[in-house]
């Protein structure tokens, strides 16, 4: 069975991969990630502010203690030369590459023009294969407007797709007023992919403390319903390539996904729940299933669900709320 | 050729030479010479070849013992070796010393001469330590500038390698260590011509090796040892011609000429200065100004001090001579005079003797002493030595630059006089040591001194406070070599930095008339002028100063420089001093920020450009009114309340002006009252904590915490409140122990340091806006008033009686503290401890404290925090060494153990006639708590009053071995440097005696005082000085150790984790009738952080295992139990959550990710091993031994 599919301009074996995790930044897991068939590695993301506030904290920490007293004039010895900012980062890539012989797909995730423009540079250089871009971005200022917001990724994107080479993917928040519009905007713009979609860091309560914790929670099935609607929007009205992230965790869901319109299927909760080597029994879950509905090749599912090719398009839209609500209704009538 | 200009500080120059001609090096921190260590080692870290293309191994040892052993034995392999070192450091070395020396080894060690602790120590510079050294059979060589340290350094390394001699290469601590000034530095290559390859073989060849064995250090008998001892005779009459010769060499080389007793001044001079050191450099300036006034003077520099060139000596002294004064930077009480004049007035006789003198007559010789402890040493008092030569009975074995109105010794001097000319640009700077001003000013003289022709000087004066301390900044820039060693005095430009110094110093004291003056504040241009008082006014108004403002913390947070303003300040320097053309300054300053921070990445290049860009354009000049107007004068610099000998004496040298202080003013023998920095008011903290009533759970829990007892609690009668001021806060006590009292919590504005610490500490929370707790930081000045009124009441109210305080860590802080409102740092994981001690025990404690961080914090004057309780008693304190602490402690003991024994014999003896329930209740006393102390305090004044009437010579000595029937509480306090590593085998010693003493190490894993050095309680994959890779071995386990005596109390604490528990720790310990050792876990600033996070990152250590809570009490082990009780529980995280979050152990990430990877995962194994120990240890069962 013919699984293979393209994503971002890269020819696939198959379109599972490992989405932005952790993972990538032991390289045993990473080995562990290609002998389990990952189709491509994607890298955790580079953060821009983490990098900027590394750099001050550094000077502010150490400098601050200079010469505040005689016997002390200083705490730290100079080195002569700080690996800083991303050269972790950069670094991994590159360990990355020369350990695995799948292209190797790096994210960031800038704040600023100038970082984004600088760190794509570095990212390039460092051999990547494709840039995904994070575009976290909780937009809680009042003053800015829902036009204002979906500019600053076009403007970034446009910034970008001048001054680098690599094929780009942008990995979008449902969180957007319209996905459609921006999706054609970067569309527009010649990105070669959009990832839908980030699932943010919830925060969450400690009642005990009254304070705010940072929680993560592994996606469930569930989580993918979303990603489906919007994949089988966008599937053929936009000529980049399509990935799913948030929900995966059965060959079913993958071959959802891949019915939906995803080229690239991104996998991080199963993978953290089950172990690298899930990558397999996903791919050979999708492959015996297609086998046994006597599909061609995956090409031939791939957006079969869309808005376009659905058998009932209004599934997709208002109309499918109409339906479910009603259908609830009489369950509890 | 072109030479390279360089403008470094003295140690550096030293410590650049040193580096490139040598080997090995076996090192110790001690300042002022510390820095030549981490010169070193840095260079090393970094892979800088010396001149023969290898690495120097550089080497921390565990003291200057240490290190001068190793440095023994490396030459006695045959490296070419060194050492830096000075003050008790150098003392410490002497011994082998004498070794080296008696073996004629080539070798050269560089001293920043400093003072040696007699009624006190000090870090500064004299030459007490170098002249303790003078019999070790060394060579001795002065050198009196930068650059002639650098030069000297080169010299003394040729000069040892020629003669066999050992050297000691001295120049004057800190105002040669730490002076920067431009150089012309010495290049590899002239290094390599200096030292020839066959004198580096003939010292390999002396070497020991199997390959051709040879014996030294043999023991020798009468027979033998006289005439072995004087066969090394030649080699030091030879001496002082190889050193000449390298001092020819050197010139022939390097093309800079000296000689080894270098005469300066009128060829027919009738008075002469014989000096050594930055003085002679100063008599230099001096001399040339005296003789273009027409006088004929003169300097005699000294360069070799040992072997004494007698020859170079009187050749070098002009045959007119008619009087000479010698000065010495020492002084030896007792002695005829001090070692220069005892050697002179030899020299002169022996020349006599030889016939070798050409005087007409006879010189007269005085002598006289100077500088003491880096006091200055100016051209005025060069003239006030010539002007006493000049009368026809000089004073002898006088004092020069204090004013001795006891024994009458010191001369006077023109305090006036000013001899700088014009043409030497010189400016003054008044920043705190956080504020980057000494690093901006450093940045400066690099720029003025590397990019200009102009010779640049720069001295740093800094105050003895660890947090919001003080420093003064003296530059000069000018066309000619600068040979001004001391302060300047007069600054055509003066800035301050920190506005509210304003009012505290006399900042425009320094302000030439004329001169321009640059204030940053708060208040505008338009502003400023009524902000300012009358007497700071009217000086402006005399000198007819241009005045000059700038916000420059506005300008430094808006442009995302948080509150580091020195970029800022810099700018403006620039902009008005006129030193160099504003655009070209400008341009200097980018680039040396591009230099410096490149590195660090754009943003923080980004922020500092910014930073210049924005200073520009909000620097204004003040009109400055025709007349003063300010209603307001200088507020007093301590209150009148306070107790005389702070008026007369502290208060001075809390206005900087101690320099005035007669000798009178002060105690014959180093004592000094306690309880005195509650006079001094600080007002540090920008942010101070505001109590909220209403939500305190009233735990007490910030009150603990505060590192400088700025924050307390109280319960009282309510009657009390009668009288209040209105904002004072009081509210019902919430427990039953105080039912019906009333409680408050209260801030000391003016003491607090804004740490935080409480405000983070406190667990209580706003339900409805969490937000708010009930201590929350709000600005200080506007609280300022109210809140020293508020204090001041709350102090009035009486203090909690002890014996009816529940001891729990809420009630504990009831309790007084008797250390309070110290120097140490804003946030200060130490003084808690220390803080809780002095609560606990304080009224009958006695302190033994290591050198370090606290016994500077603890004993530096002006004012010190051990303070007393209302019945007057209090910590009594003292710091012997920094080596000798377990022992000087336990001395105490046996001294306390004597009386004690002593007061019991006697009152046997006097028994009957004193009541038998009296003495019977003495002898049999219960102290172990309060009120048992309480009782017996009653009983021993009920003897006191008895033995008046009792007419024999045993009570007159019972009554002075009364109060010793009191138990007393020894603590023993010192850093890890101390317990770790200087002053470990003393505490080893001390654990086994098993006296009843308490040993607190506060613990902070490095060498804090003197700049963060690695010590063995430095962890694994931590970046200190001397481990700046990462330290490559575990933390010494001291509580292991200290386990394994099995009789000794061992407990491992953190405040911030546990607070609980270490109350526990501190009571269980000190009533353990043996030793105890408490290892307190103290964050630092030396761990790179925002002490703000302090507590957190303790209970971080303790949630990974990094630092395991346990008490170990030996008496456990008689009921079968396992001494061992863990008080923390198994790890719950990785050890990278922990050392994530300190810079220490970000910066070997940062410089080699792979190499911290490895001693990350070989920490997290050790603190797997180490708890599971622990563990296995702590569930342990013992054979009972049935009576």
């Amino acid at each position: 069975m013919d699984l293979s599919t393209t994503y971002l301009g890269l020819n696939l074996p198959h379109p599972i991969m490992p989405g932005a995790s952790p993972m990538v930044d032991h390289l045993d897991l990473v080995k562990r990630l290609e002998d389990a068939g990952a189709a491509a590695i994607t890298m955790h993301s580079l953060f821009e502010e983490q990098i900027t506030r590394e750099q001050l904290g550094m000077v502010y920490h150490m400098e601050l203690l200079d010469h505040g007293s005689s016997e002390a004039l200083s705490y730290f010895p100079q080195a002569g030369e700080f690996r800083l900012g991303p050269y972790q980062y950069l670094e991994q890539i590159r360990l990355v590459k020369q350990t695995v012989t799948l292209p190797v797909i790096a994210s960031l995730n800038g704040t600023t023009s100038e970082g984004w423009l600088e760190y794509a540079k570095l990212i390039q250089q460092a051999g990547a294969d494709a840039l995904e871009l994070n575009v976290y971005h909780v937009a809680a200022d009042s003053r800015e407007t829902g036009a204002a917001v979906e500019r600053r990724v076009v403007d970034i994107v446009r910034a970008l797709k001048e001054s680098v080479a690599l094929p780009i993917a942008v990995k979008l928040s449902p969180f957007y007023s319209s996905v459609s519009h921006l999706a054609a905007q970067l569309d527009a713009l010649g990105v070669e992919g959009l990832v839908l979609f980030n699932r943010f860091y919830q925060p969450d309560f400690d009642l005990q403390e009254l304070a705010v914790t940072a929680n993560l929670s592994l996606s469930t099935s569930n989580d993918l319903l979303l990603r489906l609607r919007w994949l089988a929007v966008l599937f053929g009205r936009v000529k980049a390539t399509l990935a799913v992230t948030g929900g995966v965790h059965t060959p079913a869901d993958a071959l959802k996904a891949v019915m939906a319109g995803a080229g690239g299927v991104q996998v991080v909760s199963s993978l953290l729940k089950n172990g690298p080597e899930h990558i397999k029994s996903l791919v050979d879950g999708m492959r015996a299933w297609l086998e046994e509905h006597e599909y061609d090749s995956l090409k031939q599912a791939l957006g079969s669900m869309s808005l376009e090719r659905s058998p009932n398009p209004a599934a997709f839209e208002r109309a499918n709320y109409m339906k479910v609500l009603a259908a609830y209704q009489m369950q509890i009538g | 050729m072109t030479r390279e200009h360089i403008t470094i500080d003295g140690n550096e120059a030293v410590a650049s030479v040193a580096h490139r001609t040598n080997e090995v090096i076996a090192i110790y921190p001690i300042t002022p010479s510390s820095n030549m260590g981490e010169w070193a080692d840095e260079w090393s870290a970094k892979g800088m070849k010396n001149i023969w293309g290898t690495v120097p191994q550089v080497t921390e040892m565990q003291s200057e013992g240490g290190a001068s052993g190793a440095v023994h034995g490396a030459l006695q392999a045959g490296a070419l070796t060194t050492t830096f070192t000075a003050s008790q450091g150098l003392l410490l070395m002497i011994p082998n010393m004498f070794k080296i020396a008696g073996e004629l080894t080539s070798f050269c060690m560089h001293v920043s001469a400093r003072t040696v602790a007699t009624h006190a120590l000090s870090i500064f510079g004299d030459h007490s330590d170098v002249m303790a050294c003078r019999q070790t059979g060394f060579a001795m060589l002065a050198s009196g500038s930068v650059q002639e340290a650098h030069d000297f350094a080169a010299i003394a390394q040729l000069a040892t390698l020629r003669s066999r001699v050992p050297f000691l290469h001295f120049f004057d601590g800190f105002r040669t260590s730490h002076e920067v000034a431009k150089i012309v530095s010495i290049s590899d290559d002239e290094l390599l011509q200096l030292l020839p390859n066959d004198l580096i073989a003939a010292h390999r060849n002396r070497a020991l090796t199997p390959d051709r064995p040879l014996l030294r250090g043999t023991a020798q008998n009468p027979d033998a040892f006289f005439q072995a001892r004087e066969a090394c005779n030649r080699f030091y009459t030879e001496c002082p011609s190889h050193v000449d010769a390298a001092m020819a060499q050197f010139k022939a080389i390097v093309g800079r000429s000296y000689g080894l007793a270098e005469y300066v001044g009128h060829p027919e001079a009738d008075r002469v200065i014989v000096v050594m050191g930055t003085g002679a450099e100063v008599t230099h300036e001096a001399v040339e100004w005296l003789n273009a006034g027409g006088a004929k003077v003169g300097v005699l520099k000294l360069r070799l001090y040992r072997p004494f060139p007698l020859d170079h000596f009187i050749k070098a002294l002009p045959s007119t001579v008619k009087a000479i004064a010698v000065l010495d930077r020492t002084k030896e009480p007792g002695a005829l005079g001090e070692p220069l004049y005892l050697d002179v007035v030899t020299a002169l006789r022996e020349a006599k003797d030889s016939g070798q003198t050409a005087f007409a007559a006879d010189p007269k010789v005085i002598g006289g002493r100077y500088g003491l402890s880096s006091k200055e040493f100016t051209p005025t008092m060069v003239k006030a030595v010539f002007d006493e030569l000049a009368k026809p009975a000089p004073k002898n074995h006088f004092t020069i630059g204090i004013m001795d109105d006891v024994t009458h010794l010191s001369l006077p001097y023109d305090a006036d006089l000013d001899i700088e000319p014009d043409e030497v640009r010189r400016c003054v700077f008044f920043g705190l040591g956080a504020d980057g001003t000494v690093g901006a000013n450093k940045n400066s003289i690099k720029i003025i001194g590397e990019e200009t022709e102009n010779h640049a000087q720069g001295y740093f004066v800094y105050d003895s406070k660890k947090a919001g301390a003080i420093t003064i900044s003296h530059l000069r820039f000018g066309p000619r070599q600068i040979r001004s060693s001391y302060l300047v005095k007069q600054a055509a430009f003066v800035a301050c930095h920190q506005y509210e110094f304003m009012d505290k110093y006399d900042v425009l004291g320094y302000a030439a008339p004329g001169g321009v003056f640059l204030l940053n504040s708060p208040f505008s241009a338009g502003e400023i002028w009524d902000q300012l008082a009358r007497e700071v006014q009217q000086e402006i108004l005399d000198k007819k100063l241009s005045f000059y403002v700038i916000d420059a913390f506005a300008v430094a947070s808006d442009t995302g420089m948080g509150t580091r303003i020195n970029t800022v300040m810099q700018t403006c320097f620039f902009a008005i001093s006129g030193v160099l053309p504003r655009d070209e300054a400008i341009a200097q300053i980018k680039k040396s920020i591009e230099k410096t921070y490149g590195k660090r990445g754009p943003d923080v290049v980004r922020k500092n450009f910014a930073a210049v860009d924005q200073t520009l354009a909000n620097l204004h000049q003040v009109k400055v009114p025709a007349a003063a107007t300010a209603t307001r004068a200088l507020p007093p610099i301590v209150s009148d309340a306070a107790p005389d000998f702070v008026k007369r004496v502290t208060a001075v040298m809390l206005a900087n002006k101690g320099d005035l202080l007669p000798v009178s003013a002060f105690p014959v023998d180093g004592t000094w009252p306690t309880a005195t920095a509650q006079w001094e008011k600080r007002n540090i903290a920008q942010d101070i904590p505001v109590w909220d009533p209403a939500i305190c759970i009233q735990c007490n829990k910030c009150a603990m915490v505060c590192p400088h007892a700025a924050i307390r609690a109280k319960v009282y009668e309510s009657d009390l409140l009668k009288g209040a001021p209105e904002t004072f806060k009081g509210v019902d006590f919430k427990g039953n122990e105080f039912k019906g009292l009333k409680y408050t919590i209260q801030i000391a504005p003016e003491d607090c340091t804004g740490c935080t610490l409480c405000a983070v500490v406190c667990p209580a929370k706003d339900k409805a806006n969490p937000k708010h707790k009930s201590l929350d930081m709000h600005p200080q000045r506007p609280l300022r008033d109210t809140e020293r009124e508020n204090y001041a009441f709350f102090l009035g109210l009486p203090e909690v009686d002890r014996t009816k305080i529940k001891m729990d860590l809420k009630g504990v802080q009831f309790l007084q503290p008797l250390f309070e409102y110290s120097g140490a740092c804003v946030g200060c994981g130490e003084t808690p401890y220390v803080k809780l001690l002095t609560q606990l025990f304080g009224d009958r404690t006695v302190v033994a404290n290591a050198t370090g961080c606290s016994s500077i914090y603890g004993g530096n004057l002006p004012t010190t925090p051990y303070a007393v309780d209302a019945n007057g008693r209090g910590p009594a304190w003292s710091n012997s060494l920094f080596e000798d602490n377990a022992e000087f402690g336990v001395g105490y003991r046996l001294a306390f153990d004597k009386h004690a024994e002593q007061a019991h014999e006697l009152l046997k003896v006097l028994g009957a006639g004193l009541g038998d329930t009296l003495v019977d209740g003495l002898l049999t006393a219960d102290q172990s708590t309060e009120a048992g102390i309480a009782e017996q305090r009653a009983r021993v004044a009920a003897l006191v009053d008895k033995l008046r009437a009792v007419d024999s010579l045993q009570a007159r000595r019972l009554e002075k071995l009364a109060d010793y029937l009191v138990r007393k509480s020894v603590w023993i306090v010192g850093g890890d440097g101390w317990a770790y590593d200087i002053g470990y085998g003393g505490l080893d010693h001390v654990m086994a005696m098993g006296r009843d003493v308490n040993i607190l190490v506060l613990d902070t894993e490095v060498y804090s005082n003197t700049g963060g050095q690695a010590s063995k309680a430095t962890p694994i994959g931590a970046s200190a000085r001397f481990a700046m890779a990462g330290k490559a071995t575990g933390k010494k386990d001291l509580g292991m150790m200290a386990m394994a005596y099995g009789n000794v109390y061992v407990a491992h604490v953190a405040f911030g984790a546990k607070d609980v528990q270490t109350v526990k720790a501190f009571q269980e310990a000190e009533a353990y009738p043996g030793t105890s050792i408490i290892i307190a876990y103290s964050h630092c600033i030396a761990h790179g952080y925002d002490m703000a996070k302090g507590l957190d990152q303790q209970k971080l250590a303790v949630d990974t295992g990094y630092w395991p809570l346990f008490r170990f009490d030996p008496r456990r082990a008689a009921t079968g139990e396992s001494p061992l009780v863990l008080d923390s529980p198994a790890p719950k995280l990785d050890l990278a959550k922990y050392t994530g979050n300190e810079m220490r152990f970000r910066v070997v990430e940062q410089m080699d990710p792979a190499r911290f990877k490895m001693l990350s995962q070989q920490a997290q194994e050790q603190v797997a091993r180490r708890v599971s120990l622990y563990e296995q240890l702590a569930k342990m069962a013992f054979p009972v031994t049935k009576a």
